[in-house]
Formats: C-alpha cells, structure tokens, sequence
C-alpha cells in the first residue's frame, strides 16, 4: 500500500441548471488568451448532444484513453509507445480547431462608428485567428445547447448506445440535461502517458495534472490521448494547455473558480486517499462494468486506523488526513453511492465524479398509472433513460444508477415527510438501504449544500516544498526565466508573434 | 593580406566555425534561458489538410538525408579502407538512398511551404523566421538533388572522398580544410553554403524541435511505465517496503 492524497470533485446534476457561469468565469481567469480562445478548460454541454469538441466521446475515432490489449495488457488506445512515437510527424487522432470552432469576435466598434446609413449597422463575426470576415458561424463551444438543432443530429450521442433512440425525438418523449465539463484529474491520465516529453505530470501532494510548459515540446499527443478532450493545444504558443484544478487556489484553501462561482451550488472539493499501488490493476479489468467497482476499491477508508498510520509514514499531513475523514466526496462516492465517474470505460480513473439527475415523470398524462412503489416512484418512470445514464457514468451498468436515483428520491421522500407532514419515516430510509440519521446527512451536504460543507480543502504545505526565507526580496509571480523575461515581448528566439490586429473598417 | 584574400577561405575555411559556433552558443543559450519557447510550432490544429502527408513525407525524408549526410560525411576514409568498402559502392548507396529520400522530402516541403504560404489560419500564424527556414530548406533540399547531376559523372566516389576530407579536416581542426573543395562544382558549393546558413540560423528558428526529436525516442522509451508523478518536497520521505504497512 502506497497512499496519496488526491483533490476530487464531484458535480451534482440534479442541481445544474446550465447557466455557463462555471464556464465564464474560467474563461476569465485561464483562457482569455491569444491561441487559447477556442479552448473552454470548463465547459457546460446539453446532453443528449455531440458535445464539445463534436463527437469527443466517439474514441473509435479520437483514440482517448486506455485499452486492454488481448494479451491484456493496458495500453494508451493511440497505442504502444512505438506507435505514438511514430504519430510525431502528424497525430491522424487529433482534432482540428474546426471540431472545436473558429474562435471569433464582433465588429462592436462598427455599432458607434458607422456613417448614417438605411440599414440599421450590425456587428459582423471576425476570424480570431485569420482576423478575416466570417459570414457565417458554423459552431461555437455550446452548439447544441438546450436540444438546438435537429434530433438526428443530437442522436449521435455516444450514449445512445443500446437504447432504441427513435422515440426520444418525439416531442413528447424528449428529454436533456445538463453536463459540465472539466479536467478529470485522473489517477491514470492517458494524456500524461501519451506525452514523449514527460512534460505532464502528476502532483504527489495533490493529484493535481499539469502541463509543465517549459518542457511541452508541441508533440500534441495528449490532445488526442485525452478522452475527455481536455488538453487545448495553444496555437499561438505551440504548447499543450489545460485545467489546473485553479491550483493557486487549491494551495491556499480555496475551492477552484468553477466551484466558488457555481449559482447553483452544485460543486464539491475534498481530499480522497488513494492507494497508488491499486491503480494499475483496477484500471485494467476485462469487463468494462467493473471499472466503477475497481475504482471504488482503490479508495482508501480514512478513518481505518490502518490507513491512517500508513498515510502518517507516506507523509500526509495531518490535516490532509482530517480533511479526507470529513470529505464531502468520499461521502457522496463511497459512504451513499450517489456520485459516479465520467466514463470509466476510458480506463484512466477520472476523479471528477457526477450526481446524476433526476428528472420529471414520464408521460405526466398517465401519472395515476405508473408504477409507484409505496409512495415513491419507480426511477425507470423518468424522463432520463436510465441506461443513458448508465452509459455515461458507468459503462453501461444500470444497477448502481438506480440505487442513486432512489437514494436521492427517498431523500425527498423523507424529507417532504418530516417537513410537511411532520412524520420521520424510517422506512423509506430503509428500503433504499440508509437510515434517517444518513438520509439527514445527505440533505444537509446535497440539498442545503453550505459553503463549509462543499469545500473542504486543506491548504498545501509550503514548509515541505520551500524555505519561505529564500524567498524574501523575490520576484513574486513570474511567467517564466525567474526575475528576467518571461515578458510576452519577442526575443532573438521568436517569442510571441505580434499580436492579431482586428481591422476596424467593416 | 588581402593580396591573397579568397572567398572560398571565407566560406568553407571561416563560415563552418562561425556557424558551429552560433549552433552550439545559441542553442545552449535558448535552452536555459528560453526554454519556453523551445518547441515543434505544430499548426496541425489549425489546418490538417495538406499536413499529414506534407509532413510525414517531408520528415521522413529529411530525416533520412540527415543522417545520410552524418553517416556519410563523418565516417573516416580509414574506416571505409579497414572495413573494405568501395568507394563506389558507397557512392552508390548515397544516390540510391538519398535521391528518394529527397524527393520525398521535395515533395513534403512543396506542400507544406504551399500550406504555409495559401492558407490564411496558417499564413497568419506564421512568423517571418518560419517562412524563411521553410524556403531555405526547400531551395537547400532543390540543389541537393540537382549535385545528383553531378554525382552521377563520377561514381568512383572522388567528389565524395573530397567532401568527407573537408568535412572531417573541419571537426579536427585543420585551418586547410577550405583548399579540398575550392575546385568543385558550383552546385556543391552553393549546398554546402545554404548549410552552413541554415546551421547559423538553427537556434533562432523552429529548427530547434530537432534536437527534441532526436531526444524523444530516448526519454519516452526509457521512461519507466507511462506515468510521471513530480513530488516537490525538499527532503524526501524515509524509505519504506510498500508490501507492509506500518501498523502491522
């Protein structure tokens, strides 16, 4: 047993309402960058839908993640590490900016400057990168947002997989939710594998993945090895970009932008311990189906007197310990099995898990006739398929879905009883296999969801990384090359490129 | 002194040490100072038309005449006598080897220097140091596969023992090298001029991926398994048997 400490998130679907504001405030801080505007390190997509990039879950044809070769062995899905090494020339896995869309920007200046004219003057769509005239948008980073577009395209929808998805293009049987999208932080990322550099990597302290961008050569292996699609190639700067997980911020206690500015509160940050020497073999069982259980299996119990003695003499703080024992995440994962990873069959064990949600009755007209079971309804009834569900958060397996959907409808249950009619009923509790105590739990951390309650996160240990008394009289914050450069002037070795200029005359 | 000034002492006598000098100084100076902005400069994500098979041919190629010239260029004619190869025959393998792959790599350079000067993502994109190691190496890989020309007229390999006596009296210090090659054709000359410019010019281009290239084969082979885990603690933790845990 080898124990590391981790920062997990786990997002709750039930309570997204879609409101980008996770993805805005990201883009802010992170991307408001030349090369990187097309990239969205969070980004929130109405399912079913093709996403964002189109198609990222399609990993026939991306090659992201991992697979089990037959003499089962795990390997990047791009191949061995002769194959990639051969990609270097051109990856025929990769992308093309048109997957993601040609970043533009308005004509605003047009509105206050244009001469008297017959027609009302309008703000035309510019190239971000060419600066050219664009006529016409053809994709933006939420294309299909809220069911745009025609269902045969939404249809394409990897998760479809095994549903007969005709009838959900009927009005009446239609149905969406939302998804928010991030970094996974996985224990086994497929795109620090991928990287011929080395220049990905871990964080022992955090399980934080970076892109080390003094040692990004451009090879653009981990664009495609990513199955999430998370790694941005910057255009301009010819390296490889991703979520930090806001590490500045993770270090001194505070939740990442995404989760602070989350209107609907459904994002949680806590410590998970992990043991590190479980992760190659939970990531390469034969069946898909157990991915989910494997990776529940590499979790470690922080208040197992064991766990914390060995996590002590791996050099976990103390408080990283106390934090793992109050972790919203280990509850929400391992203690009410109501949180499940984003597609486990990738094999790269995501630690940024998904509540899913709830939905409305189906077919409402005949809510007297459906199936009830002792007040609560059968979660086969809602609007979500259940196995679309599945599909995404647990390679198919509907069972573990289920029981969360209960869970979270006897939580209602119970709660409507207790709050409305004044009666704690433990036997809805029961039947979902929890107490009332456990039921109050969920509640205070799902439902009411206090600031204290989403985030706990131990600040980082500088004392082990740093002697604070070398530090004094520095240069704060650089870029890079210490106090000198590391400006975004051009060098005698290139440097940054002038900047696009955006012609102003329309 | 300038009585005998010759513009052949200049170019291959002085322009290799100059330009070897640059190479190695400018390199290890971009490096540590600037490593930032050491990198291939992919633009596959803006366009990939025209690049997978502009680039694997242009690669390919390129990467074969490079080491055909390093091979070729730098082994020392005892070497050849000791091990009993004709010059001829080793005249032979470089038209027979090198002359596809420069054609391969004419072709890959044609399409990615069209790419690069056509498509407006990937002609804004581009800085002028770019375009012109572009059109340099197209022009260099364009002579080199005219001196076939040359070559061709005397396959005894005596052109090539003179290439490989001036290349070699370069790297050994010999100041005479520059009078082995004053009586060759002018299309050598030219090739090896354009060179040596584009050896000058190796630190402050793209050029530099090169190096990482070469590198990456080592690094990602070598590395043990496929992931990296950095830890920043300054002192390390104590040594335990990961089979044990410490409360057993």
């Amino acid at each position: 047993m080898r124990i590391r400490a981790q920062i997990g998130m786990v997002l709750n679907l039930d309570k997204c309402i879609g409101c980008h504001t996770c993805s805005v405030t990201c883009k802010n801080v992170w991307t408001s960058r030349d090369g990187v505007e097309y990239a969205w390190f969070n980004n929130v997509e109405t399912k079913p839908g093709t996403g964002y990039p189109t198609d990222w879950e399609n990993q026939a044809r991306w090659k992201g993640g991992w697979e089990r070769t037959k003499s089962g062995k795990l390997q990047p899905k791009q191949g061995s590490k002769w194959r990639i090494l051969s990609n270097i020339f051109a990856n025929p896995s990769m992308p093309e900016i048109d997957d993601y869309y040609e970043p533009f920007d308005f004509d605003y200046d047009h509105l206050k400057s244009a001469p008297e004219m017959e027609a009302f003057p309008t703000a035309r769509p510019r190239s971000k990168i060419t600066g050219e005239r664009i006529e016409k948008i053809e994709k933006g980073p939420n294309w299909d947002e809220i069911l745009g577009g025609e269902f045969a395209k939404r249809s394409e929808d990897y998760n479809f997989e095994g549903i007969q998805k005709e009838i959900y293009g009927e009005y009446e049987n239609t149905f969406m939710m939302y998804l928010p999208r991030l970094c996974e932080h996985c224990l086994n990322p497929a795109c620090a594998s991928s990287c011929p550099s080395g220049a990905i990597y871990k964080r022992e302290e955090d399980g934080i993945v970076l892109i080390d961008q003094e040692k990004c050569r451009g090879w653009r292996m981990c664009v495609s090895g990513c199955p999430y699609k998370k790694i941005y190639y910057n255009w301009e700067s010819g390296k490889s970009e991703k979520c930090t997980l806001c590490y500045p911020r993770i270090e001194s206690g505070n939740p990442t932008v995404c989760s602070e500015t989350c209107v609907g509160r459904i994002r949680y940050l806590g410590v998970m311990l992990y043991d590190a020497d479980k992760i190659e073999d939970a990531a390469n069982m034969e069946d898909e189906q157990d991915l989910y259980d494997a990776q529940l299996g590499v979790f470690l119990d922080p208040n197992d007197p064991v766990v914390i003695e060995t996590a002590r003499a791996d050099g976990i703080p103390e408080d990283w310990i106390k934090a793992a024992q109050e972790s919203p995440i280990w509850k929400m994962a391992m203690e009410w099995k109501v949180a499940f990873p984003l597609h486990p069959e990738y094999r790269t064990l995501p630690m940024v898990w998904y509540i899913p949600p709830l939905s409305p009755i189906q077919n409402a007209a005949e809510a007297g006739a459906i199936g009830t079971d002792a007040g609560m309804p059968d979660v086969k009834n809602l609007r979500i398929p259940v196995r679309y569900l599945a599909n995404m958060l647990t390679a198919g397996d509907e069972a573990p879905v289920v029981t969360a959907l209960e869970r979270m409808l006897a939580m209602r249950s119970y709660m409507r009883s207790k709050t409305v009619e004044g009666v704690i009923d433990e036997g809805i509790a029961a039947r979902v296999g929890l107490s009332g105590r456990v039921i109050e739990d969920m509640y205070k951390i799902m439902a009411l969801a206090d600031y204290e309650d989403r985030f706990v996160i131990p600040t980082t240990h500088r004392e082990q990384v740093e002697e604070a008394y070398d530090l004094r009289g520095g240069c704060g914050f650089t870029d890079t090359n210490g106090c000198g450069g590391g400006s975004s002037k051009g060098s005698l070795f290139g440097g940054s490129k002038k900047p696009l200029k955006m012609p102003t005359e329309v | 002194m300038f009585a005998n000034f010759d513009i052949n002492f200049i170019i291959f006598g002085i322009m290799p040490y100059a330009a070897l000098t640059i190479l190695v100084v400018g390199s290890i100076a971009r490096y540590d100072r600037d490593q930032y902005t050491w990198k291939s400069s992919s633009s596959q994500l803006l366009r990939r038309k025209q690049l997978i098979w502009g680039s694997i041919l242009f690669h390919v190629g390129i990467i074969t005449i490079f080491f055909g010239h390093l091979v070729g260029l730098f082994t020392p004619v005892w070497v050849l006598d000791a091990l009993g190869v004709p010059y001829v025959l080793k005249q032979w393998m470089a038209v027979i080897i090198g002359g596809p792959a420069g054609i391969a790599a004419l072709i890959g350079g044609t399409l990615l220097l069209h790419r690069r000067l056509t498509d407006p993502r990937i002609r804004a994109i581009s800085s002028w140091s770019d375009i012109t190691i572009m059109v340099l190496i197209w022009l260099q890989l364009a002579i080199g596969l005219l001196t076939i020309t040359q070559t061709l007229q005397h396959m005894d390999g005596s052109e090539m023992v003179r290439f490989m006596t001036w290349s070699q009296s370069i790297v050994t210090w010999n100041l005479n090298a520059w009078v082995t090659v004053i009586d060759v054709h002018w299309l050598y000359k030219l090739h090896i001029f354009l060179g040596l410019i584009i050896t000058a010019f190796f630190p402050f281009t793209r050029l530099v991926h090169m190096v990482s290239g070469f590198a990456a084969p080592f690094r990602y082979l070598l590395r043990p398994g496929y992931q990296i885990v950095r830890s920043r603690r300054q002192d390390p933790l104590p040594k335990r048997d990961p089979k044990s845990t410490p409360a057993e």
